[in-house]
């Protein structure tokens, strides 16, 4: 289950005055079982990305290969492109519409024609957390966060081999963030899907990824496993990025004198650094 | 997918006739329209052509842009050539097919419809290409401001004008998202016969008049918050003020329509084969 990306350009309203070159010659693989940070400042076309990943947007240069196969050639079909690459929009409440729970979220594995729908949703609310006393509840009578995460669960009910989720901590409380930051990873190790993960915050994202892109006015800038994107700190600040607060502290330590590992990215790893350094 | 609609079709661009005062424009418009239903013979027709092809140049908005107003009335562009044409009597009978004939009257005046109604989508589009629609509606309401005496709303009127056409663009994204979304989810907005889409329909207008209905929530507590309470006494940020090039403009305008006076309609009296 890879996806390859191949020289993709997306360029807005062409041939209008409000021409925008969104992408521009991208070039990525995302292997099998991936947990990849997408990071980026607003408007650097991270989310005209992912949707290109499941068909939404079609490229106006370049090619995509799910599996091996061109999306855009002819025998391809869209459909089950999307029952494989589960995306999940910014502010995914915004799409519920169902009388209850349970009925919003097997509305994507009924479209897809799965006979157990409905314990398909039920497994999906499971794994977000969402016990069956929500299940006949209206969707519009939950908090903001309970909301987020049915409309993820309405997305994981597909039972997608990659998850693709834009921002899904935007607007919720630090608590909030953590949990649906947590049961995707959880997620991600139990059923080894891949998963992409857009933010621009480097702090939500370094803690669970394996892998970060970092994208800039539609290219790609920095690929690598957090510790190698994080060394190039100074530059993320000019695109308006910045490395985890950590980053910071180490750097300032070593320049202090203290002989510290600068290369750590969570604060575990930050506290660890420390000790070891202290028992020299 | 649907950002292809355009709607408040704005063009932006740097020319004398964008930095107009929108007052200029809006009567410049009519005066455009009822110099097109002045005019009798071609030769009023010439002084418009001229007129219109002046403005456009001027407007440095690509011809292209002007046409594709013209796409929404073909139909009614085509029904009132059809009935001018053959409904019309006339003294010289040009064509005679069973009961459908075509007349030189019927023929002059379904020509010249066509014409009229042409240069009237067109040149309405040249106001709205390249006036904002903010502008337009703070035109309309300085325009309309003497009907406040016999308690017309104008203030409201056009604050809700402002409002729907600033919330148009928004919602086409809102749609677009929510439609994005639940094709995601395997919805299927195209296929089957019209009972099935209208079905469809139901994942996405729900999301959609939720999220309109919290817009306007929004909206009304922000407007309350700035202690907005109706025009009276409501000052502008940008208060119209005529320039002398909105001098020059009415002049223009003002002579125009003389101009088409006097070749479509007085020397039309006298020599009536143009």
């Amino acid at each position: 289950m890879s996806i390859k990306i191949k020289n993709v350009n997306y360029t807005y309203a062409e041939g209008t005055a409000y021409e925008m070159h969104a992408l521009k010659d991208i070039n990525l693989e995302i292997p099998d079982g991936q947990f990849v940070g997408l990071i980026g400042h607003t408007g650097s076309g991270k989310s005209t990305l992912v949707q290109h990943l499941n068909g939404l947007i079609h490229a106006t240069g370049g090619r995509i290969y799910f599996n091996g196969r061109d999306i855009y050639g002819e025998n391809f079909s869209m459909k089950e492109l999307r029952s494989k690459v589960g995306l999940v929009f910014q502010y995914p409440e915004h799409q519920l519409f169902e009388i209850d729970v349970l009925t919003d979220v097997s509305f994507g594995p009924k479209n897809l024609g799965f006979p157990e729908a409905e314990e398909k949703a039920k497994e999906a609310l499971r794994m977000v957390g969402m016990g069956e006393e929500y299940y006949r509840r209206s969707p519009f009578e939950l908090s903001g966060g309970q909301k987020r995460r049915v409309a993820i669960a309405g997305v994981l009910a597909m039972e997608p081999q990659m998850l693709i989720l834009d921002e899904p901590t935007a607007g919720l409380d630090p608590k909030g963030r953590d949990e649906i930051l947590d049961q995707i990873s959880r997620l991600q190790k139990e059923r080894g899907i891949s998963v992409v993960l857009v933010s621009h915050s480097m702090e939500d994202v370094a803690r669970y990824v394996d892998r970060i892109i970092v994208m800039n006015q539609g290219q790609v800038r920095f690929d690598g496993t957090p510790k190698e994107v994080f060394r190039h700190f100074r530059e993320l600040e000019k695109i308006g990025l910045a490395a985890p607060q950590v980053t910071y502290l180490m750097q300032e330590l070593k320049e202090k004198g203290a002989d510290v590992d600068t290369d750590v990215t969570t604060v575990e790893e930050a506290a660890d650094a420390i000790e070891s350094w202290l028992k020299k | 997918m649907i950002r292809d609609i355009t709607l408040g079709q704005y063009y932006p661009a740097k020319s004398l006739i964008h930095q107009l005062d929108p007052r200029v424009k809006l009567v410049t418009t009519m005066i455009y329209v009822v110099s097109l239903f002045v005019a009798k013979g071609a030769l009023g027709y010439v002084v418009a052509t001229i007129f219109l092809v002046m403005v456009i140049r001027m407007s440095k908005v690509p011809f292209g842009y002007m046409t594709k107003g013209l796409k929404a009335i073909i139909m009614l562009l085509m029904i009132t050539v059809i009935f001018n044409l053959f409904l019309i009597d006339g003294d010289i009978v040009l064509w005679r097919f069973g009961f459908l004939r075509i007349t030189d009257k019927g023929l002059k005046t379904a020509v010249f419809m066509a014409i009229r109604l042409i240069y009237l989508i067109i040149g309405s589009s040249v106001m709205t290409l390249t006036t904002t629609p903010n502008d337009l509606t703070d035109g309309l309401e300085k325009l309309l401001g003497p009907l406040k005496k016999i308690h017309v709303p104008v203030h409201e009127i056009s604050m809700m004008m402002s409002i729907a056409l600033r919330f148009i663009p928004i919602l086409l994204e809102e749609t677009d998202k929510i439609m994005k979304a639940q094709i995601a989810r395997g919805a299927d907005f195209e296929s089957g016969n019209l009972i099935r889409k209208a079905k469809a329909m139901v994942p996405l207008l729900v999301p959609l008049f939720i999220s309109a209905f919290r817009r306007a929530n929004d909206l009304a507590m922000a407007m309350e918050a700035r202690c907005y309470r109706g025009g009276d006494g409501r000052t502008k940020m940008k208060p119209l003020h005529y320039e002398s090039r909105d001098k020059m403009a009415y002049g223009v305008v003002w002579g125009y329509l003389l101009l088409m006076i006097l070749f479509g309609r007085v020397i039309y009296n006298y020599i009536s084969f143009i």
